[in-house]
């Protein structure tokens, strides 16, 4: 029998029937199918119990409610808290990504070293000592004021256990990082008298003013403006935004005032020249709960004449006086400042101007106004005890100079710390701590804080991200992140009732971190003696519910604390000023050097345009850098590829010769890149835009190389009045690349 | 070349060959060899046809499916004995009414917590699960895959089914079966039935979509989704 073509045709014939006569084909049809509906790497939820647990953001200090939903032990989503008094359910898209922080692949997993420019596992332990030998060596060198603190916020348990550190251990030099609270606060402390807390009932108020607040794009609380300002607008309230820029919130508003930038205070002071001459502020108020509306006041403003604000401020006489009109005659009118989300303190006389419109309109401290809260109380420790070393360190004037002779008002100015660091030869600072806050990448003039922390012998990071900062520092000493740890939230920025919010672990830690509070308890310990007594606590934990007392359970079951009865003081408590009255002049304002807008980097003739920076909620300009939700929401008019879009109105692109999606050559004093061109009629001609948040150097795949920061560009403005940052922009110039 | 020459060059071709005289021998060669083809043909045919048979009815399902072990055997019997509530004694429904599947250690180590008797199956359960504190990944015979939506509760609760309607006796068994892996598709045998041709004789030999289909059609179940409101896909997939 030969085996030839036909034979071999009828072999496969047959198997090509007995396949169809068997279930293989049928099968394995139906198995692909399965396999192709259900890719075995798409990531699916896990399935489990599925539990919640009601908790605070800290991602910022807007004190927003969570629920972090989780399957068994895996958190799967964040919502807004329900009924929460700040934020009731809703969030903000980076309280949305929390997961993405908590799992996401950047993580610093363990305590780490820079040895030779690598970094090094180490053990907690041998961090503690290793921090602590140094510490020694300051104290008996008698060099305990060299060592500082920079956190995001000073109050707090946490906060308040580095302060208290530092005062034992000897040094005045805890800081802040900057805000527009710096100098609300400090409004509040000149014409009130109270070290005190702003916030605004924008719910009720039926007429805000905002002189280029942010109040939909992360202005305060997030959470509680865009609750607070839909309720408002549903109540029929007017919104009017004062800003060179067509931001989400001017496009939000009744009215778009274009504004040159930074004369903001001008126009504020303008409004209060009408009011005044017009008489149309509310008598009742102003005679009853106010001083100072006096000759000097009045010689105040009677530098700003509509005519002169109308100049300095490019609005029209027109609009000037229609705008103190409507203002003085609205019920409940509230005028708020600080620009953008309110990273940068800004002009103090700017925020007193702003202030004494609500004044004028005697809408402080009753609802729709803007309340007086008081500090919170309840961290309640003994004194601890001093010894001499500690003395003679507290004794030494602040490396910044907050609170000298040259800025008595001032508690912290960080954008200082640079400066003195480059100043001399031998840093102004041995050890540096860093704690929720990324000041390489946040202060202006990034290349100078670089250079400045490049100098300073021993930072200590203790970021869950290698940031910035942490790039740049010899230890990273990673905390837990928000959804692992304890944390109390002592304020939601610009809520109008005291509130204290309770952040708690979703999961147990992922890695091998440690609480921040944990550590300071233990290297307090390792440093023995007074420094120890000072810590009484085992843990930080103890430390937290100690202080907390009765609030304690209510918080771990609600996730927060409200003082819902809140109404302020009586009027005859309210003010601590020395008239126990609102007062528009004293003494310590009449010292203040007058108003002046600021006056930013750069000759006009060499750089004829101005960079202004923008925040929008797609990005974060803060501690927390975007994680990849953030990033990949971003809008192709901000981020196209990895180039940051520049905004520029097409008359001021003309002349330049640059259009649409084209490469342009951007310089200031400070830096120069390449940005490609956005023309758009919503800004000012002269005035040119970059957003803040990008331009990140992290090792975030997502994010890194991606745009630019503005900080790169910029320098900042001594406010002649307060010592802060008063800079709005930088003068710049533009060419085709 | 022109018509003329390729005739000229068939025919001197065709003068090459060897003429074959006429035989009869030759013609009853011929018939047989065509017999014979044709035979061949019809063997071939036939082997192909048994071995694809083979392949397909036999081969493949021993091919298509990796055997695997639960990594510590359960004795569905004598935990049955100790429980007073059944399947649901240790399979039960969470308050929010979501079902809790395969029990987590959390269960098991109220019992559990140390060696109990002399099963070797039970000391490597305590000694590598319940004393380092780690879940028992535990294969899942009737997990379906990623796309269907099933509720137990609207089975169970709500519609009064037996466990064993879809599980089978299950719980009477002593020992688990070995899981048996669909290496294209990753889901268990159990789905598809032991059945290779998909044949079934009780109602939890299969788990496939036309089972859910029959079942829903004979006990004339709402054929809407509850929440698009439509039929057909949207029942089961979401």
């Amino acid at each position: 029998m030969k085996v030839d073509r036909r034979s071999f045709l009828a072999f496969v014939l047959g198997g090509a029937a007995g396949t169809a006569l068997s279930p293989l084909p049928w099968k394995i049809t139906d198995d692909i199918s399965i396999w192709s509906q259900n890719w075995p790497w798409t990531p699916v939820p896990q399935k489990g119990e599925i539990s919640t647990v009601n908790s605070t953001c800290t991602l910022c200090p807007g004190g927003c409610g969570i629920t972090v939903k989780k399957v068994d032990e895996r958190v799967i989503k964040i919502e807004g808290l329900n009924g929460h008094p700040v934020n009731d359910g809703g969030l903000c898209t980076l309280g949305l990504s929390g997961a993405q922080l908590l799992y996401g692949a950047t993580r610093i997993r363990n305590p780490q070293k820079k040895v030779n420019g690598r970094w090094q596992k180490i053990s907690w332990e041998e961090a503690v000592i290793e921090i602590a030998a140094k510490l020694k060596e300051l104290r008996a060198e008698g060099s305990a004021h060299k060592v500082a603190w920079v956190a995001g916020t000073d109050r707090g348990t946490v906060p308040e256990l580095f302060s208290r550190f530092l005062t034992v251990f000897g040094s005045p030099n805890f800081f802040r990082t900057p805000s527009i609270w710096d100098s609300y606060e400090l409004t509040l402390y000149l014409t009130q008298g109270t070290r005190s807390m702003a916030g605004f009932d924008i719910e009720n108020a039926d007429f805000i003013l905002s002189f280029g607040s942010g109040l939909v794009e992360g202005w305060g609380s997030p959470g509680y403006m865009f609750r607070a300002k839909a309720m408002m607008r549903k109540n029929g309230g007017r919104m009017d935004q004062i800003e060179p820029r067509l931001s989400k919130t001017a496009a939000k508003s009744d009215h778009w005032i274009a504004i040159n930038p930074g004369t903001e205070g001008a126009l504020a002071l303008g409004l209060a020249h009408v009011i005044i001459k017009e008489k149309l502020y509310d008598r009742n108020f102003v005679n009853a709960h106010t001083t100072g509306l006096s000759a000097r006041f009045q010689q105040v403003i009677d530098g700003f004449p509509p005519e002169i604000v109308s100049k300095t401020t490019g609005i029209s006489t027109g609009t000037i006086l229609a705008l103190a009109k409507d203002f003085a005659a609205a019920r409940k009118p509230l005028a708020i400042c600080g620009l953008g989300q309110g990273h940068q303190a800004g002009s103090l006389q700017e925020f007193l101007a702003v202030h004494t419109l609500n004044a004028l309109a005697g809408n402080i401290n009753q609802p729709g106004g803007v309340w007086t809260l008081p500090e919170p109380d309840y961290i309640d420790w003994p004194d601890p005890e001093i010894d001499a070393v500690a003395s003679e360190g507290l004794q030494q004037t602040r490396i910044d100079g907050a609170g000298s002779y040259r800025y008595p008002n001032a508690r912290y100015l960080l954008h200082r710390l640079p400066k003195v660091v480059n100043a001399s030869d031998e840093s102004a600072v041995e050890v540096l701590f860093v704690y929720d806050a990324n000041p390489v990448y946040s202060l202006s003039d990034a290349e100078s804080v670089k250079k400045a922390f490049d100098k300073i012998p021993l930072v200590v990071s203790f970021s869950s991200y290698m940031d910035e900062t942490t790039a740049m520092a010899d230890l990273v000493l990673p905390n837990h992140v928000f959804l692992e740890r304890y944390q109390d939230v002592p304020a939601a920025l610009g809520f109008p009732k005291p509130i204290i919010g309770l952040s708690q672990p979703a999961i147990e830690p992922l890695y091998n971190t440690r609480h921040t509070g944990d550590f300071i308890i233990q290297l307090a310990k390792e440093l023995g003696h007074n420094i120890a007594a000072a810590f009484p606590w085992d843990d930080y934990a103890t430390c937290l519910e100690e202080t907390l007392g009765d609030k304690w359970d209510g918080l771990v079951e609600t996730g927060y604390w409200l003082d819902d009865e809140f109404s302020g003081a009586d009027w005859a408590d309210a003010f601590e000023t020395a008239s126990a009255k609102f007062e528009f002049t004293n003494n310590e304002i009449n010292t203040l050097a007058e108003y002046h807008p600021a006056k930013i980097e750069g000759d006009e003739s060499l750089y004829p345009l101005v960079l202004v920076p923008y925040d929008t909620m797609r990005l974060t300009s803060d501690y927390i850098a975007s994680p990849p939700f953030l990033v990949k929401a971003l809008e192709d008019t901000i981020l196209k590829s990895n180039d940051v879009l520049l905004e520029i109105n097409p008359a001021t692109a003309q002349p330049l010769g640059l259009s649409e999606g084209k490469y342009a050559s951007l310089t200031t004093l400070r830096g120069n890149a390449r940005v490609k061109v956005h023309l758009t009629e919503g800004i000012m001609p002269g005035i040119i835009a970059i957003p803040r948040g990008l331009g990140h150097a992290s090792d975030n795949r997502f994010l890194a190389g991606r745009g630019l920061s503005y900080n790169q560009f910029s320098s900042p403005v001594e406010d002649p009045a307060s010592g802060h940052d008063a800079a709005w922009g930088i003068r710049a110039k533009l060419s085709k690349a | 070349m022109s018509t003329d020459e390729k005739a000229n060059e068939v025919s001197a071709a065709a003068a090459d060959q060897e003429p074959i005289p006429p035989s009869s021998e030759t013609e009853g060669s011929g018939q047989d060899s065509e017999k014979g083809a044709g035979g061949a043909i019809i063997l071939f045919f036939i082997l192909g046809l048994i071995a694809s048979l083979v392949v397909g009815w036999v081969i493949f399902p021993q091919v298509l499916y990796s055997q695997k072990r639960q990594p510590v055997d359960f004795n569905h019997v004598l935990h049955n004995d100790l429980v007073d509530d059944g399947c649901e004694s240790c399979h039960f429904f969470r308050e929010d009414g979501t079902f809790s599947g395969v029990p987590k250690l959390a269960q098991c180590i109220d019992c559990h917590e140390e060696v109990n008797g002399e099963d070797p199956e039970e000391e490597k359960f305590v000694n590598e699960y319940v004393a380092r504190e780690r879940e028992v990944p535990w294969l899942i015979y009737s997990r379906q895959p990623q796309n269907v939506f099933f509720s137990h509760v609207a089975h169970v609760q709500m519609a009064q089914m037996e466990c064993d309607t879809c599980h089978g006796p299950i719980g009477e068994s002593e020992n688990l079966k070995v899981y048996e892996e669909n290496r294209i598709s990753g889901y268990s045998r159990d789905i598809w039935g032991r059945n290779i041709a998909g044949f079934k004789r009780n109602s939890w030999d299969r788990m496939k979509m036309d089972d859910c289909a029959d079942c829903h059609r004979k006990e004339d179940v709402n054929q809407n989704s509850v929440q698009t409101l439509r039929g057909g896909c949207f029942v089961c997939h979401k």
